[in-house]
């Protein structure tokens, strides 16, 4: 959006996207909205495409958004930066950073 | 797009509220039995309760398909000592699982008892219990015949405190005597969505994301019998009312009371956000008995201060898979695995040990947990099935295999020590308080029953499930033998005005304010040091809140509407912790507790469950034996004499 209107914006809500929806992969069927415990997502006003984030900052990563979705691939687990975990290469000690 | 900022800025406008707004229309339920909290509890209750040919009504926050704590998964079944495989008797294992102070001996003689019928019941039902597509063939604990999953979790030693009376908690190492066999490993992840089919199928009435508020007495007068609830729809605002001849509770514990940072990691704590004291503080202002309500604890995961993991290491600090140091040096750890088979935590001393270790270059930083050390087949059982099952793991058993972490061949990083511990002033309520209940598990009030978290002293998930499945089946027979009672009018009215006085207002203090408040609170004064002065500064500073604060409360939908009724719970809910924690003149090790000006440890004459209720607008506190329940197998007995066993409807 760097062309377009500047809006004047609150901060944005961080972290804000426990989830990345595919929209080519989404079909909007709102499944993950209604698994959810406490209300993450609203559905989207265009019907057939990927709910809105709107309380991120609820989120207790349970992940059955992700897990209960019926299309494979159409909504991601995005876990926030402090909480990427880290594992060693037994044999070699690389250690890696979850990406 | 994804997010609200993204919407609004590929749209020019923000979304409109996608539900319809029905702020303060009457919605009116007439039930026979009334079940609040659909979580683990709550569904088995309902289930039971319908099975008795009632009409039953079940009300939940979220949705019922994987709400709760156990809503989306739990991988194992404790205490299921009525297995084929067991080789204690149920009656003595609970009689064990019960010799430790403060816990809740009702509930583990009924989940000792009922725990594999209830388990059963779960397999008929569609949830998986047994590993029928052998998956697991030849690891340790699976049995061939039942295809049962034994875990070895309690099954050489269930406690580092070793219990000389019985057997089998001989002291560690014991290896002589067959093992106890009292934890089947599950595939809890098909449980939930198959309990609410059920509850479909059965008739119960499901009434999901809806908050109720308050509970509703004979005349209106609390302390009364309990004859139905008020709530309102967290999504369209509308107003319920549900009038019921009986009442069970299973709306869990209260969470999040000493620290909220939804900034770091989201609301990312051991239970969800919906776990906010509303349960406790319903049957509180309805006249019911609360019992350990002084009972706190140090927060254990997440936060965003700490990872969400426990301690990352996939569970391993304390669960199946051995610890190693950066240099691949086993730390003296023990595990819940086959070689250690039993105890949740460290013996005393380890941890001091290790520190120790690690100051003198003796252990190097970080740890990790050595899955490619573990038998293939172990590491197969402890990753996939165990970590693949057990509630919020799930998703992170599965993310990481998606980000190239393999247990075959990648150590597991913990988190332990590199991350230190939790502040002692970051606690949480979450260690037992709840509703005093009795061999029915009926609360001091008539038509009023707890089960799971609700009550206190709580356990597992499986205690969850039986307590529920009990307390449903006890409501059903109470509400079987007695009529619809008349509501008060006024008791509704006076409610409804204390909902819907949030989104009056434009302006204010929105929930987040409030709670944060309630929270620095709780950590100055009813924290690590605790004198009847602290807690007097807290008891006059939350009522301060209450008077001046709350009553700006704004919420501009109805979901923060449900959020701020949610803070207002915690704000009594840590009132009465206030008053109990006044009440006990002793400091206790088993409930968390210091008193400075009453420094004795856990001394005799306090030796008491501390019981509480509201009586006339006055706080009143009891003491009560801790073994009140008296005589576990006669009690269950005398009381369960029609219990016909696995459902066969």
């Amino acid at each position: 959006m760097a062309q377009g209107k500047v809006f004047a914006l609150p901060n944005i809500q961080t972290p804000g996207k426990p989830v990345i929806f595919d929209p080519l992969k989404c079909n909007g069927c709102n499944h993950c909205v209604e698994v959810c415990q406490v209300d993450v997502f609203i559905p989207n006003p265009q019907k057939g495409k990927p709910p809105i984030i709107l309380h991120p900052d609820e989120c207790w990563y349970c992940g059955c958004c992700v897990n209960d979705c019926h299309r494979e691939g159409a909504i991601t687990f995005n876990w926030p930066l402090s909480q990427k975990g880290y594992w060693k290469n037994k044999a070699t000690g690389k250690v890696t950073r979850m990406s | 797009m994804t997010t609200w900022h993204d919407y609004f800025l590929d749209q020019g406008k923000v979304p409109d509220w996608p539900y319809p707004i029905r702020y303060e229309q009457e919605q009116e339920i007439k039930t026979d039995v009334l079940i609040v909290g659909g979580g683990i509890a709550g569904c088995w209750a309902a289930i039971s309760a319908a099975r008795q040919g009632l009409k039953v009504a079940l009300v939940e926050k979220g949705d019922t398909i994987r709400s709760g704590a156990g809503g989306p998964g739990c991988d194992h079944w404790c205490d299921v000592p009525a297995n084929p495989l067991s080789n204690v008797d149920p009656d003595d294992w609970a009689k064990h699982m019960a010799n430790r102070p403060y816990c809740n001996g009702i509930g583990i003689q009924i989940q000792c008892r009922e725990d594999y019928d209830t388990l059963l019941e779960m397999e008929k039902m569609g949830g998986k219990i047994r590993d029928t597509e052998n998956e697991y063939v030849g690891a340790e604990g699976r049995d061939d015949k039942t295809k049962f999953m034994i875990s070895p979790r309690y099954t050489r030693i269930h406690s580092y405190l070793p219990d000389p009376t019985l057997e089998q908690d001989k002291p560690y190492p014991n290896w002589s005597r067959k093992p106890n066999n009292v934890v089947i490993r599950v595939w809890g992840s098909t449980f939930k969505p198959a309990l609410k089919k059920e509850c479909r199928r059965l008739g119960v009435q499901i009434f999901d994301r809806v908050m109720v508020t308050g509970l509703l007495n004979e005349k209106g007068i609390p302390g009364e019998r309990v004859v139905g609830a008020v709530g309102f729809n967290n999504r369209t605002g509308e107003f319920m009312i549900f009038k019921a001849k009986a009442t069970v509770l299973a709306a869990a514990g209260a969470g999040s009371m000493w620290l909220i940072s939804t900034e770091l990691a989201g609301y990312s704590n051991m239970m969800s956000r919906t776990i906010s004291g509303d349960g406790a503080v319903m049957a509180w202002r309805a006249g019911a008995t609360l019992t350990k309500m002084e009972a706190t604890g140090v927060l254990r995961i997440a936060t965003g201060y700490k990872h969400k993991w426990y301690t990352g290491a996939g569970d391993a600090s304390y669960e199946n898979v051995p610890i190693v140091d950066a240099n691949g040096k086993r730390l003296p750890y023990p595990i819940q695995g086959w070689e250690d088979a039993g105890a949740m935590a460290p013996a005393p001393g380890v941890e001091d040990a290790i520190r120790a270790g690690i100051m003198k270059g003796e252990y190097a930083l970080p740890f990790y947990g050595d899955f490619p050390g573990m038998p293939p087949i172990e590491r197969k059982v402890t990753w996939n099935m165990m970590l693949g099952e057990e509630s919020t793991t799930r998703i992170i058993v599965d993310s990481y295999n998606k980000a190239g972490f393999d247990p075959s061949r990648d150590q597991l990083q913990s988190y332990k020590f590199i991350e230190g511990n939790s502040l002692p002033q970051w606690r949480e309520a979450g260690y037992g308080g709840g509703l005093l209940v009795d061999w029915n598990l009926k609360t001091t009030l008539d038509g009023l029953y707890a089960a799971g978290t609700q009550m206190f002293s709580p356990e597992d998930h499986s205690f969850a499930a039986s307590t529920g499945r009990y307390a449903g089946r006890k409501a059903a027979a109470y509400a079987k033998q007695v009529d619809q009672a008349e509501i008060s009018q006024e008791q509704i009215n006076r409610e409804k005005a204390r909902i819907y006085a949030p989104i009056k207002r434009t302006t204010g203090i929105d929930w987040k304010e409030l709670h944060a408040g309630i929270a620095r609170v709780m950590q100055y004064y009813v924290s690590e040091f605790k004198t009847e002065h602290l807690l007097n500064i807290a008891l006059d500073s939350l009522r301060q809140i209450e008077e001046e604060a709350a009553p700006k409360l704004y919420a501009p939908d109805p979901h923060k509407l449900m959020r701020c009724l949610e803070d207002l719970s915690l704000l009594t809910n840590a009132q009465i912790i206030i008053h109990a924690s006044l009440a006990r003149k002793a400091s206790s090790m088993p409930l968390g507790f210091q008193r400075i000006d009453f420094p004795a440890l856990d001394p005799p004459e306090w030796n008491k469950y501390l019981t509480i209720r509201l009586e006339n607008g006055k706080v009143n506190t009891e003491m009560i034996p801790l073994t009140f329940w008296g005589d576990m197998k006669k009690e269950y007995e005398a009381h369960n004499r029609d219990y016909t066993g696995v459902y066969q409807g």
